[in-house]
């Protein structure tokens, strides 16, 4: 669908040129060119870029994760191991840091685990129940099947009682209470700056701040902030008899310091966002439903909620993708300590490059792609046609 | 006055008690943003002693605010200390967000306006070629002549075979391809990236950082752009192209000034995530292009926290960004709801 084009108009934008004829016509040749290849023109720099520094590494990466990659006098040695990176880490001698450690499943990690596994099955048999499946469909299915089932029995197994949590649920955690928490303060924040009240421009720039932020320089802000000694807080931590209670010495804290100072971050942009979107909402279908003498709580069910479901659909797949790369944070703040309580998958594989075992970093990398990609193909296929309506 | 404000016929106009509340849980909000950023500011003027002898949290009434951290970080250190880092931020952050707006919006309009139809048969020669080029570089082959093979190899499949398969990508496949690449997390892309910019001789330069963060960021303003540029209605390109305009000339004159409010929201965020990256910038400098988050996060490992120094740097690093927030700040929900929302 290249734009036709004529050639008198080609020259007349190059009719200011001094040079001779020749010149000239060379040059409206090449303007012509340009003009009639300009789809192509126009997108070969991003595919160009895409391929070599997306496209290509995927591939070298994925060669490194099946190889021993070691550096040597001048250059570098790979020899290809097969799968022996991956049988590590699922099974092998970093099975602990990467899985975590097993212990029986409490009754409350029952409880949770049975829930989740009863409304797989309730998904997985109304679709059986339809009598329209296809084998692409059920193949498909399996798979998720099979590996949803496989996390929940490892958060399962590794949350509960003796368990101690691999990088894969500690990521995992990060990932779904950090994005939860934050949509909620952020959802909480919008609808009460919506409101007509007197400062609303202040709120706005001022909850926007810590996005500007950078994650390293946030790391050092919040173990400031968690100092028990030195801190702001510290004489509320004297008064309650906690003054050498360090946060980053137990798991639990240590996490929950990540996760605060995570929030802090990334809240802003929850909250920006769902603002615009709330602000966008018809204020007659509001009003009107006001009037009739809908309640507060039913209005906002029924005429807000659905209104902003789509972009919070969008706004909650951005941010899940983005905190499953996180890594400077607990870097900076816990080191991944204590033990691997706060390592997430990045900071892993990180750890693992700085070792110079290329492979198993690339294993580790490749494995985070593929939970990156199965979690978000599952929430987009699973959660977007009953949430949004196009 | 008050009983003015909150009793107007508005129904948004909450109750007072309503607004007491509301008042309450933003000023707690408030307190939760802005003291962090306070502590900032003043342990940035703390000397040492006051820092690391219990807190202290007002200036000139529990401590003397003190240029110790200034001039230790200034002074002491030299100048380039600071600014060499500084500016290979500023450089970076501002060529590759200006590249990626560039380049991205370039895709973004082209891919709303033409129609493509790539092969999957050709794609799928191309990976294979690609791959075979990987494996001949890997058996020993000097790159450029891996790379020549099947290159060769590639282009006579493609006019050959090629032609004779049909299957095609769309427009939105290829969108959603684009945008896909942003869930490609870092870690898996960045070694071999350190190993091709090693072979590049580019490791430790700007120029690896600029190219790589804009590569990084295309899948942003892929997004957000195309959205945008999809809502500017066609009609007034093709007065202009009766009037024999180019497509080039369109695209600067007629959609760039329609799209400024996207651009600015895309720019900022870009710019954003492209000041503060972290992690690539690890893998692919060392001194020469070291950036600010980089020089950061050192103090952490060469001379143990010294909170003063750290408050000062992360300070100087955050100024450009928060009064870049503040004067932009009308228009980030604005251009970002137009183009993610129907992501």
């Amino acid at each position: 669908m290249a734009q036709s084009f004529t050639s008198t108009n080609a020259q007349t934008q190059t009719g200011g040129a001094p040079s001779g004829q020749a010149t000239a016509s060379l040059w409206a040749r090449i303007v012509r060119w340009f003009e009639q290849h300009s789809a192509m023109v126009l997108i070969m720099p991003t595919v160009f870029l895409v391929l070599m520094l997306s496209i290509f590494p995927l591939i070298i990466s994925l060669f490194l994760s099946f190889a021993r990659f070691q550096f040597v006098q001048g250059g570098f040695t790979v020899a290809f191991i097969g799968l022996r990176n991956y049988q590590k880490l699922i099974s092998g001698s970093e099975q602990r840091k990467f899985l975590g450690e097993f212990s029986e499943p409490s009754l409350l990690a029952w409880i949770f685990g049975g829930i989740l596994f009863a409304a797989m099955g309730y998904l997985v048999i109304r679709y059986l129940l339809r009598r329209q499946f296809s084998i692409t469909g059920i193949f498909f299915r399996a798979i998720g099947v099979i590996f949803a089932g496989a996390l929940i029995w490892l958060c399962m197994v590794t949350l509960s009682g003796d368990g101690i949590p691999g990088t894969l649920v500690v990521t995992f955690i990060f990932v779904f209470s950090g994005v939860a928490i934050q949509y909620l303060i952020g959802l909480g924040l919008a609808l009460l700056v919506t409101q007509n009240l007197p400062g609303k421009r202040f709120f706005r720039v001022t909850f926007l701040l810590p996005m500007m932020i950078t994650p390293v320089g946030i790391g050092f802000l919040f173990r400031m902030m968690t100092d028990t000694i030195n801190g702001p807080f510290s004489p509320l931590w004297q008064a309650a008899g906690l003054g050498d209670f360090s946060w980053v010495d137990t798991p639990g804290g240590a996490r929950l310091a990540v996760l605060i100072a995570d929030t802090w971050q990334w809240t802003p942009f929850m909250f920006i966002i769902l603002l615009a979107a709330l602000e966008s909402v018809s204020r007659e279908i509001v009003e009107a439903a006001l009037v009739d003498g809908a309640g507060k709580i039913a209005t906002f069910r029924n005429i807000i909620l659905p209104a902003i479901m789509p972009v919070s659909f969008t706004l909650i797949l951005i941010r899940t993708i983005e905190a499953f790369k996180m890594i400077d944070l607990p870097q900076i703040m816990t080191r991944g300590g204590p033990g691997t309580a706060t390592e997430t998958m990045t900071l892993y594989a990180y750890n693992q490059w700085r070792a110079l075992d290329l492979g198993l970093s690339s294993a580790i990398a490749y494995f985070l792609l593929i939970v990156v990609t199965f979690v978000a193909m599952v929430y987009v296929r699973v959660i977007r046609k009953r949430v949004v309506v196009d | 006055m008050i009983q003015r404000l909150f009793t107007s016929p508005d129904p948004f106009r909450p109750s007072l008690a309503r607004a007491i509340g509301s008042y309450i849980i933003l000023g707690f909000w408030t307190f939760v943003v802005l003291f962090p950023l306070y502590w900032l500011l003043i342990t940035a003027f703390k000397a040492p002693i006051d820092v690391s002898s219990g807190p202290t949290y007002l200036p000139w009434i529990d401590f003397q605010p003190s240029l110790y951290a200034w001039q230790e970080m200034v002074q002491d250190t030299g100048v380039t200390f600071i600014t060499r880092p500084y500016t290979n931020t500023l450089i970076v952050g501002l060529v590759s967000s200006t590249a990626a707006i560039f380049i991205g919006t370039m895709a973004a309009y082209a891919l709303a306006r033409f129609e493509y139809r790539p092969k999957i048969a050709i794609i799928g020669m191309f990976i294979l070629c690609l791959i075979g080029a990987i494996v001949l570089i890997g058996a020993g082959l000097p790159w450029p002549v891996g790379l020549g093979i099947m290159g060769v190899l590639f282009f006579v499949l493609a006019y050959t075979v090629g032609r004779r398969f049909s299957a095609a990508m769309g427009n939105s496949d290829i969108t959603f391809w684009l945008i896909s690449q942003r869930m490609l997390p870092t870690i898996a892309v960045i070694i071999p990236i350190y190993i091709l910019f090693q072979q590049l001789s580019l490791l430790d330069t700007r120029w690896a950082l600029i190219i790589a963060y804009t590569t990084v960021s295309l899948p942003l303003v892929i997004w957000f752009m195309g959205d945008y540029i999809r809502n500017i209605p066609i009609e007034l390109e093709e007065s202009a192209f009766i009037d024999g305009a180019s497509r080039y000339l369109v695209l600067w004159r007629i959609i760039l000034p329609l799209a400024v409010p996207g651009l600015i929201a895309t720019f900022l965020i870009v710019l954003v995530f492209n000041w503060n990256e972290y992690i690539m910038a690890l893998f692919l400098t060392r001194a020469d292009a070291q950036t600010m988050p980089l020089l950061i996060a050192a103090q952490n490992a060469t001379r143990g926290p010294q909170w003063w120094n750290i408050s000062l740097l992360v300070l100087l690093m955050i100024a450009p960004l928060v009064v870049l927030a503040i004067i932009l700040e009308r228009y980030i929900a604005r251009g970002l709801l137009v183009g993610a929302v129907k992501g």
